[in-house]
């Protein structure tokens, strides 16, 4: 319930939960869709949620929207594949800027169809749960975006980024690179709840002194736990959640 | 060349005992990175890779490939081999290289 530093603003404490699936996501149950996602999360207790498909941020609006009636905040998010299949978790601070960014990856994202029989379909619907097109194009593949490259670029639309459950054995950081390199630039990293986060950073020195947020990850409605973890911010809104991970005044 | 026969000339351990292996391999593929082998491996292949999880049946379905080794003594996780009864993935592991597996069958196809 403080600020962060000389001369930042006092802040209060929010239940948080930044890393949900929605049915855009071939993984994710068809019944995670905008509203019920929302409906949901206000009743489990949380204040904020992101919803971070893969690879793209088509679900914004209709998570923001559908979140609004909920009476809880959305900030808008993807989980990107890097070139090196790392998932790291990316929040934008506003609808345009996730447009934006959605538009740049999609970009770099092989134009592999998917195929619904093995992955599953990838259902845009909007914030009242009316399907408006299924996604053609294979989301989860890696795009051709570097994970040196990935920090630099979020902070150009304005938000801000940080690796996806380090701690497990496959599309981490340290899974598939051995390690984690300051050099990437991240101010956070995210855990699973299994995870003993300072028995982890010990084990990986290189990790130290990152912030850690644990997220549910969750790809079905029974999935999103009850709200628990609490972030500090000096207002509910997704500027805020950017700053507050940032480590700049709330 | 036939799975089976592959499967058997190398001593490859069988997690598929009951899928049918007498499926002919008419190339190789050697990598790691899912998105690469979706890519990039063509029908029929034998699928050398170090990885584990059961991403790699969707991966395998997805290029119908005839099969999937994985190499250098690392073993499936139990979900992975689920998935490869399930959907008809045969599925093997080697203690060998991924190298030494790859080099060996592209002799063997080549000598067909």
């Amino acid at each position: 319930m403080a600020g962060d530093g000389v001369g930042c603003a006092v802040g209060m404490e929010y239940t948080y939960d930044f890393h949900l699936h929605s049915c855009l996501s071939p993984c994710a149950s068809d019944d995670m869709t905008p509203q019920n996602i929302a409906n949901m999360a206000a009743l489990a207790g949380y204040d904020i949620i992101a919803v971070a498909d893969h690879n793209t941020t088509l679900h914004a609006r209709a998570v923001m929207e559908a979140a609004d009636r909920a009476g809880i905040i959305a900030v808008p998010a993807m989980e990107l594949t890097t070139q090196e299949e790392v998932h790291v978790l990316c929040l934008l601070p506003d609808l345009d800027a996730a447009e934006a960014f959605g538009a740049y990856v999609w970009d770099r994202l092989p134009d592999i169809p998917n195929r619904r029989d093995i992955f599953g379909a990838q259902m845009q619907v909007d914030s009242r749960d009316v399907p408006v097109r299924e996604i053609g194009r294979l989301l989860i593949s890696a795009t051709n975006i570097g994970i040196y490259e990935v920090y630099d670029l979020i902070r150009s639309y304005g938000g801000t980024a940080m690796p996806c459950h380090v701690d497990r054995g496959s599309f981490s950081v340290i899974s598939n690179l051995g390690f984690y390199d300051a050099d990437m630039g991240f101010p956070a990293i995210e855990l699973t709840e299994a995870c003993d986060g300072e028995a982890f950073c010990r084990a990986h020195p290189s990790l130290q002194g990152l912030k850690h947020y644990v997220n549910s990850d969750a790809h079905s409605l029974e999935a999103i736990p009850d709200a628990k973890r609490r972030i500090v911010l000096s207002a509910p809104t997704a500027g805020a959640v950017i700053r507050a991970i940032e480590g700049k005044c709330l | 060349m036939t799975v089976k026969e592959f499967a058997t000339t190398l001593g490859l351990k069988n997690w598929t005992p009951d899928l049918d292996l007498d499926v002919p391999i008419t190339g190789g593929y050697a990598g790691d990175m899912l998105s690469w082998v979706m890519g990039k491996a063509v029908a029929g292949s034998a699928w050398m890779t170090i990885m584990s999880n059961q991403n790699v049946v969707a991966v395998a379905l997805m290029t119908d490939v005839a099969c999937v080794v994985l190499t250098e003594g690392v073993e499936p996780d139990a979900a992975l081999v689920t998935q490869a009864n399930g959907r008809g993935v045969p599925l093997f592991t080697s203690d060998l290289s991924t190298y030494e597996l790859s080099a060996w069958l592209g002799t063997a196809l080549a000598a067909q």
